[in-house]
C-alpha cells in the first residue's frame, strides 16, 4: 500500500540513485583534472576535450536534477543544508559555472581569455566539484552543526524568523576540520579520475592516450581504494545517528551503520556486489590488455555501491543530515524533513518518466558513440571543442 | 520579533537580482533563436536547398554559445533558493519544489540530450533524426521555462496550497491549480513570446549587418524571410499576453499595478498614462506631494484593462493602505493596518498552537489553529511594522513598465514593416532599414529585462504575495559572506558576457559557410 512512509522511502531511493548516477557520471570531472597530465599533445588534449565534451551536460544536468529532487522531497535539507553549509554549495556552484561555459568557450576564436584559461577552469572544476561533493556526502555520517526551530518563524526560537540556524561561523568550511570528510572526499575525487581513465581507454581511439590512460586506472584506483576503505570501515566501526521509531529520539549508537547492512542484507549484498564490480572494471583493465569495457563494471559497479551507501544513510530508522553539535534532536530523518504525503505522491507520478527519460539519453549516447573518437574525427566536425 | 539586519537582506535581494538579470540575458535568446533555426532546419529538410542547411548550421552555431553560458548562470538561481532563502525553501518548499524537481526530470534531460545531437550529430543520424532533435532541444528549453514560471508565478499568485500548523509550512493540495494556474498559462505565454521576439529582433539584426556589408546576402535573406514574419507574430502575441499580465495583475496584485502607473488615489474609470513624468520630490505614499510633473493619459483604458469595464474603480496606492472600498467580489477592502492586525493575530496563534500541542493541550491548539486559519491570508503583514513597506519602487516600476510597452509597440510597427519589405523584396536596398533593424538589437534585450523588473519590483515586499515578506524568508548568514559571493559571481559573470559577446562577434564576422 502507497502510505506516505512507502513514499519517503521511495524518494529516498530515488535521491540515492541519483546520487550514484551523479557520481558516476563525475568522470567527466576526473576527465577534466587530467586533461593537461594525460594528454601529451595539443591533439591529445584536445581529444580529450571534446570526448569529455560529449557528455559534461549529463553530469551538469544530473546535478541540478538531484538538486530538484531533494528540493521537492526533502525541502528541510535544502533549506538546512544550502543556507547553512553555505561555502561548500557555493564553492561547488561556482565550479560547475566555471565548466558550463569551458568547453564551448575554449577553443573558440576571441575567447578573451585563452584556450589555457578554460582549461584551468575544467581543471578547477574538476578537482573541486567531485572532492566537494564526497566531503559533502561524508557529513551524512559524521554530522553537521546546526539547529532547527520551526518555532522560530514566529518568535518562539529568540533567534529571528530563521528555522534553520547554522551554529559554526565558518558555514561549510568546518567539514574540511574532519579527516573522514576528506577521506570520502578524496575517495570519490581519486574514483572520478578512474573512471575517466576508463572511459578513454573504452572510448578513444589512439593508442598513446588509452595506453596512458590504462596506467591512469592503476594510479588512480590505487589511493581511491585506500581513500574509500578508510572511509567505510571507520564509517562501519564508528557510532552512527539513530533513530528511536516510537520517540523520535536521536542518539548516538554504536556500529549503526554496520548495524545498518546486517539489518537490511539486500542492501549490503547490492552494496558488494556494487564494489566487486567497480574492482572487477579497474584490475581487468590494469591486467588483461584489449581489455575496454572496464568503465562499464566500474560504472555501474559506482551507481549502486553509492546508491546502497546513501540507503544505509537514511533507511532502518538513522538521520541521513545529523546535526553533531547544537542538538542531536535537530538531525534530518526521512520522516521529518520529507515533503506533504501529496507532494510526494504527484512526484512519484512524476518519477514514473524516468525510464523514459534513461530511454532516450542510452538512444542519444548509442547514436554518437559507433564509432570510437580519433584526431582524424576532430578535423572533419565542425562542432569540435 | 527580533528580524534580521537589513543590510543582509539588501545583499540577498541584490544576489539574487544580479543572478536572475544575468541568466535572462542569454535565456530568451536560447529560446526565440532556438525556434527559428528550427523552422530554417525544417525548411531545409523539406525543401533539401543546402543554402537552407548552411543557415541552420549557423544559427546553431551561435546558439551554442548563448546556450552554454545560459546554462552556467542558470544553476545558481536554483540552488540560490536554498542558500539564500532558506526559510522560503521550508515554507512553501513542498509546493515550489516540484516544478523545480519537474524541470529537472523532464526538461533538462531532453534539451541536453538532444542538444549533443543538434551538435555532433549531423553526419551521425539521419536527416530527419536530426531535424527532430533540434525540435526536442528547443522543446526541452520551452518546457523548462514552463516549469520555472510555473514557480515565479506561484509566488505572485499562491494558489492550490493549505498551511499546516504542524509542519509550519504551505503544502500542496492540488498539483493543476499550481501547475495551470491562470497567472502561471498567462506569466508562460508573455514571457515565452518576448523570448519569440528577442530572438527574432537577434536574427533580423544581424542579418541586417550582412545586408549592410554587402555579404553573405543570400543568407541573410533568407533567415529575415522566416525572422520578419515570426517577430511580427511574437510581437502581436506579446501585445496579447502583455494584456491579459495586466488584468492578472490588477485582480491579485493590486499595488504592483497602482506602481505601473504611479496611481496613488484610485478613481473609477481611471486612465492609462501613454507617457508620463513622475515627481522626484515625492518620497512617500502620505506626503501629498502630487505624483506627477506630466502625464499624457489614454482614457479610462486602465480600467478596462485591468478589471474589462471601462468605469471600474482602479485602487490606487492610498486606497489600497487606506482599505474601505469595494472590491470586485463586493467585499470591502481591509487597510493595511487591518491585515496587520489579523497578520498578527495568525503568527500568534501559531506560536499559541505550537505551545499547546507540545504541552498536549489538543483542545486549545484546536482553537488557535482555528483562529490561525480565520487570518491565515493575511500571515505575511503580521511581519510589517510600517505601511510603506507595503509600497514598491514606484519610480522603478512606472518607468519599466513604459519602457517596456514603448518598445514592444516600435518592435510592431518595426516588424509589420520589415514584412511588408520583404514582400516587395526591398530589404536588400533599404540601407536605412537596415541599419534600424541592426541598431534594435539592443532594444530588444533591454525590454525583456524591464519585464522583470516590473514583475519583480513591482511585487516587493513579497517573496510570497501576502504570506511571506522577504525579511521572514531569508537565510541567517553574515552579511560579508553574501557580499562576497555577490561580487564573486558578478566579476564571473561579467567576464563570461565580455567573452561571450566577443566570441558571438567573431562568429557573425567570420559569418556562415559559403
Amino acid at each position: 500500500m502507497i502510505t506516505e512512509s512507502f513514499l519517503q522511502e521511495y524518494w529516498w531511493f530515488i535521491i540515492s540513485l541519483l546520487g550514484g548516477l551523479l557520481v558516476f557520471l563525475l568522470f567527466v570531472q576526473g576527465g577534466q583534472s587530467m586533461i593537461k597530465s594525460l594528454g601529451k599533445s595539443e591533439d591529445e588534449k584536445q581529444l580529450i576535450v571534446n570526448a569529455l565534451g560529449r557528455k559534461w551536460e549529463y553530469t551538469f544536468t544530473t546535478l541540478v536534477t538531484f538538486g530538484g529532487a531533494f528540493f521537492a522531497s526533502f525541502p528541510l535539507f535544502y533549506s538546512t543544508s544550502f543556507g547553512g553549509a553555505y561555502w561548500v554549495w557555493m564553492l561547488l556552484l561556482f565550479s560547475f559555472v566555471l565548466q558550463a561555459v569551458s568547453y564551448e568557450f575554449q577553443s573558440k576564436p576571441g575567447n578573451v581569455f585563452g584556450t589555457g584559461t578554460y582549461r584551468t577552469f575544467l581543471f578547477i572544476n574538476g578537482l573541486l566539484g567531485p572532492f566537494l561533493i564526497g566531503a559533502a556526502v561524508a557529513t551524512f555520517y559524521t554530522g553537521s552543526a546546526f539547529a532547527v526551530g520551526k518555532g522560530n518563524l514566529v518568535g518562539l526560537g529568540g533567534v529571528g524568523p530563521v528555522i534553520s540556524q547554522w551554529q559554526n561561523p565558518l558555514h561549510g568550511l568546518e567539514a574540511l576540520f574532519d579527516v573522514r570528510n576528506w577521506c570520502l572526499g578524496l575517495a570519490v575525487l581519486f574514483l572520478a579520475r578512474t573512471l575517466a581513465a576508463l572511459f578513454f581507454v573504452n572510448r578513444l581511439d589512439n593508442e598513446p592516450l588509452v595506453n596512458r590512460a590504462r596506467k591512469y586506472v592503476l594510479y588512480n584506483g590505487v589511493p581511491f581504494v585506500v581513500f574509500f576503505l578508510t572511509f567505510l570501515i571507520w564509517t562501519l566501526v564508528a557510532e552512527g545517528f539513530a533513530v528511536d521509531p516510537a520517540t523520535k529520539v536521536v542518539s548516538m549508537e554504536p556500529l549503526k551503520y554496520l548495524n545498518n547492512f546486517i539489518q537490511m542484507p539486500i542492501v549490503l549484498v547490492f552494496f558488494l556486489l556494487g564494489v566487486v564490480a567497480v574492482l572487477y572494471g579497474v584490475i581487468a583493465t590494469v591486467f588483461k590488455l584489449g581489455f575496454k569495457k572496464g568503465i562499464w563494471f566500474a560504472g555501474v559497479g559506482t551507481v549502486v555501491t553509492v546508491t546502497m551507501l546513501l540507503l544505509i544513510a537514511g533507511y532502518n530508522n538513522t538521520a541521513y543530515y545529523p546535526s553533531n553539535v547544537a542538538d542531536y534532536q535537530s538531525s534530518l530523518t526521512i520522516r521529518n524533513s520529507s515533503s506533504s504525503l501529496f507532494t510526494l505522491q504527484a512526484m512519484s507520478i512524476v518519477s514514473i518518466l524516468v525510464p523514459f527519460v534513461l530511454a532516450y539519453i542510452i538512444y542519444a549516447w548509442r547514436a554518437l558513440e559507433k564509432k570510437r573518437l580519433s584526431i582524424e574525427d576532430l578535423k572533419t566536425d565542425e562542432h569540435a571543442y | 520579533m527580533e528580524l534580521l539586519n537589513s543590510s543582509l537582506l539588501e545583499w540577498s535581494r541584490a544576489q539574487f537580482a544580479m543572478t536572475a538579470g544575468y541568466h535572462w540575458l542569454f535565456v530568451p535568446l536560447t529560446l526565440g533563436l532556438g525556434i527559428i533555426m528550427s523552422i530554417i532546419e525544417s525548411i531545409y529538410v523539406k525543401t533539401g536547398d543546402e543554402k537552407w542547411k548552411k543557415a541552420a548550421k549557423f544559427w546553431q552555431l551561435i546558439f551554442g554559445i548563448n546556450f552554454a553560458i545560459g546554462v552556467a548562470t542558470g544553476i545558481i538561481l536554483e540552488f540560490q533558493f536554498g542558500t539564500n532563502w532558506s526559510n522560503y525553501s521550508w515554507f512553501v518548499g513542498d509546493i515550489f519544489g516540484a516544478p523545480l524537481a519537474i524541470e529537472g526530470i523532464v526538461a533538462f534531460f531532453l534539451e541536453a540530450t538532444f542538444i549533443s545531437i543538434m551538435f555532433f550529430g549531423w553526419k551521425r543520424v539521419s536527416k530527419k533524426m536530426h531535424l527532430a532533435s533540434t525540435w526536442l532541444t528547443v522543446a526541452g528549453a520551452t518546457l523548462s521555462a514552463y516549469w520555472i514560471l510555473v514557480a515565479n508565478a506561484w509566488m505572485q499568485y499562491p494558489a492550490g496550497m493549505q498551511f499546516n500548523p504542524e509542519t509550519v509550512r504551505n503544502e500542496m493540495v492540488s498539483f493543476w491549480s499550481v501547475a495551470l494556474s491562470p497567472f502561471a498559462v498567462n506569466k508562460f505565454f508573455h514571457t515565452v513570446v518576448s523570448a519569440w521576439g528577442l530572438g527574432a529582433a537577434f536574427v533580423s539584426g544581424v542579418s541586417a549587418w550582412y545586408l549592410l556589408k554587402n555579404r553573405n546576402n543570400d543568407f541573410a535573406l533568407k533567415s529575415i524571410k522566416v525572422s520578419a514574419v515570426f517577430g511580427l507574430a511574437s510581437f502581436l502575441l506579446l501585445a496579447v499576453t502583455g494584456d491579459g499580465s495586466a488584468y492578472q495583475v490588477a485582480q491579485k496584485q493590486p499595488m504592483k499595478l497602482a506602481a505601473m502607473e504611479g496611481l496613488y488615489d484610485g478613481k473609477e474609470g481611471a486612465g492609462l498614462i501613454a507617457v508620463g513624468m513622475l515627481n522626484p520630490a515625492k518620497k512617500i505614499y502620505a506626503d501629498n506631494v502630487d505624483p506627477y510633473v506630466f502625464k499624457v493619459e489614454l482614457p479610462k483604458m486602465l480600467s478596462l484593462m485591468g478589471y474589462r469595464n471601462t468605469n471600474a474603480f482602479v485602487p490606487g496606492i492610498n486606497n489600497i493602505i487606506g482599505g474601505g472600498y469595494a472590491l470586485p467580489d463586493g467585499s470591502t477592502a481591509l487597510s493595511f493596518d487591518e491585515k496587520k492586525a489579523r497578520g498578527q493575530k495568525a503568527i500568534e496563534a501559531l506560536a499559541n498552537f505550537q505551545v499547546a500541542k507540545k504541552e498536549g493541550r489538543d483542545a486549545e491548539a484546536a482553537q488557535y489553529e482555528a483562529a490561525l486559519r480565520e487570518n491565515y491570508a493575511y500571515f505575511g503583514y503580521g511581519y510589517l511594522t510600517d505601511a510603506q513597506q507595503l509600497v514598491p519602487n514606484v519610480p522603478l516600476t512606472f518607468y519599466s513598465f513604459r519602457v517596456m510597452v514603448i518598445i514592444g509597440g516600435y518592435f510592431i510597427l518595426l516588424f509589420l514593416l520589415l514584412c511588408w519589405y520583404n514582400y516587395k523584396k526591398k530589404v536588400e536596398t533599404s540601407r536605412w532599414l537596415q541599419y534600424v533593424l541592426l541598431w534594435s538589437i539592443p532594444l530588444a534585450y533591454i525590454a525583456g529585462q524591464l519585464g522583470w523588473v516590473v514583475a519583480e519590483v513591482g511585487r516587493q515586499p513579497w517573496t510570497i504575495q501576502d504570506v511571506l515578506p522577504l525579511q521572514a524568508a531569508i537565510s541567517s548568514l553574515p552579511t560579508g559572506n553574501v557580499i562576497i559571493t555577490f561580487t564573486l559571481f558578478a566579476l564571473l559573470f561579467t567576464a563570461l558576457l565580455i567573452a561571450e559577446v566577443s566570441i558571438m562577434v567573431k562568429q557573425i564576422k567570420k559569418g556562415p559557410e559559403e
